[in-house]
């Protein structure tokens, strides 16, 4: 089956001539959930940029589906990004941000709503649907966001350390919440994260990278079958492969130090 | 803001200006000081009032100047820095002129523009213009660029039109920056207006406030002289109010600058 995102030998260079990301080959494909793992300054939003069209590669390319990621494609293969911060527009409703996508397709206002509204139930925020953002938690303001990621139906979600700034309780409730959403409506996932529990917890398939240079250094399945809940993060299998991803970016780090 | 702390801050500078007003004024009477040097509050008070169809007639043609040019400086300066915000390129030819047209002083620049200008108050309100419209440039193009980079990506690949990234994001974000440079702006329109009055000098129907404080200034009368500047005083807090409450009209919901503190 064609993968949704494929990378081949993608690489990135900064014109400052700051190595970034070293060639990096692996695809995505459809239904996976795949984490990228790492420490800060291995490249993993770079890597995540690169395939969501934001960033061109100084060298390999991108793929979505088989086809170059650039210029813009098939309508119906859409992407969506959710970003380190909720990244709403203070200035606008929960739901007018919810809606932003689709305005700005020119997606007529009757059928807009219905989906808005459909996004916003999604991740329980029917209620809150006329606030402003900062009248929200920051828990509640990444649902606003992943629900505007949710209300284009995306055929790709691409997050980048979406619950790095929540608080430990908040991070397990929404990755639960993400976890029944990817299974719940069949999405493809990537989902850059530095937490090793987070990445072994939520994925199909966990991708370890290392930084200085950035560079991938391993693919890893993860079998354990889904639903996973709180007796799979003190499983000893989760405890174990923990540690195994662990020693592996530390050995690669000390390899370079 | 609740209601005692929103009656504080009214009071307390009022209650400042009171002690010094009484201090003023014992000062006069105690040490028997002249009218043509210092006035009292109280006399100034009283030339208010008596010179009233004067000064008010006065009042009107400079807050009249002031406020066409603010007027005319919002909608030019929001319109030069849309036109910043369009490319770089444009941005940086035509900055330096900005920077050029506010670092010359206005004095030194005024009695060219009422030479060049035939109508009087045209040429007023020209030179008001030069001084106000930097502040709302030089804030709205800051404003139209700090735009958070993750919602700029959001609208690529949301495959945003550059007309929907500019009303959609750009303007809304630019806003809390454009009432900033506003505020200033408001309170450079006045000061422009009085001196290109000051320059000027027109007298006769269309004397402004500057005319009255020039003359009042050659024939010694200051308590006129004080009573005028209390008029531009009071002209310059009203539009900083008028704007302020403006700012909180508009960004109240949302802005950090503008939630009261109870929210």
């Amino acid at each position: 089956m064609t993968p949704v995102v494929a990378l081949e030998g993608a690489a990135k260079t900064y014109d400052n001539g700051t190595k970034a990301l070293q060639p990096v080959e692996f695809a995505v494909g459809a239904g996976e959930f795949v984490a990228l793992l790492g420490p800060s300054g291995c490249g993993k939003t770079t890597l995540l940029r690169m395939a969501a069209g934001l960033l061109a590669p100084s060298a390999g390319r991108v793929r979505w589906w088989g086809e170059p990621a650039l210029p813009v494609r098939d309508p119906r293969r859409k992407l969506a990004m959710v970003f380190q911060s909720p990244t709403l527009m203070p200035w606008a409703r929960v739901a007018d941000n919810v809606r932003l996508p689709l305005d700005l397709a020119h997606v007529a206002r009757d059928s807009a709503d219905a989906q808005t509204n459909a996004a916003l139930a999604l991740v329980g925020l029917t209620e809150f649907a006329r606030h402003f953002p900062r009248e929200l938690s920051g828990g509640m303001q990444m649902r606003a966001s992943i629900a505007r990621a949710l209300v284009v139906d995306p055929a790709l979600l691409l997050m980048d350390e979406p619950f790095g700034a929540l608080d430990e309780f908040t991070r397990y409730k929404l990755d639960d919440e993400l976890s029944a959403l990817w299974r719940g409506r069949a999405l493809t996932v990537l989902f850059v994260t530095h937490s090793i529990h987070e990445a072994v917890y939520l994925a199909t398939r966990v991708i370890v990278m290392t930084a200085r240079p950035g560079r991938v250094i391993a693919d890893v399945p993860i079998s354990a079958p889904h639903p996973r809940t709180s007796a799979f993060r003190g499983s000893p299998e989760f405890a174990a492969t923990c540690a195994r991803l662990s020693a592996m970016v530390i050995e690669a780090s000390a390899t370079v130090a | 803001m609740t209601v005692s702390e929103r009656a504080w801050r009214l009071a307390a500078p009022v209650a400042v200006a009171a002690v010094l007003l009484a201090l003023w004024q014992a000062a006069v009477v105690a040490y028997d000081v002249p009218a043509y040097i210092v006035p009292s509050p109280t006399r100034i008070a009283a030339t208010l009032w008596q010179d009233r169809a004067l000064l008010l007639a006065s009042l009107y043609v400079t807050a009249g100047i002031a406020l066409t040019a603010l007027a005319i400086a919002i909608a030019a300066g929001a319109a030069i820095a849309l036109l910043f915000a369009q490319s770089r390129i444009v941005e940086a030819s035509l900055l330096p002129y900005a920077i050029l047209l506010q670092v010359t002083p206005i004095v030194a620049i005024a009695p060219l523009i009422i030479i060049w200008v035939e109508d009087t108050r045209a040429a007023l309100v020209l030179c008001a213009v030069v001084v106000a419209i930097f502040p709302i440039i030089s804030n709205t193009s800051l404003g139209l660029r700090s735009v958070d980079p993750n919602l700029l990506d959001l609208f690529r690949m949301s495959r945003a039109t550059r007309w929907q990234t500019l009303v959609r994001l750009r303007i809304p974000s630019a806003l809390p920056y454009f009432f900033a440079g506003l505020r200033v702006a408001s309170g450079l329109s006045l000061i422009g207006a009085v001196v290109a009055e000051f320059v000027a000098g027109t007298g006769g129907q269309g004397a402004g406030l500057a005319y009255q404080i020039l003359m009042a200034g050659i024939q010694l009368n200051v308590p006129r002289l004080f009573a005028a500047l209390v008029l531009i005083t009071l002209a310059g807090i009203a539009m900083y109010l008028a704007v302020g409450a403006l700012s909180r009209g508009v960004l109240a919901r949302w802005h950090e600058s503008e939630l009261s503190t109870t929210a």
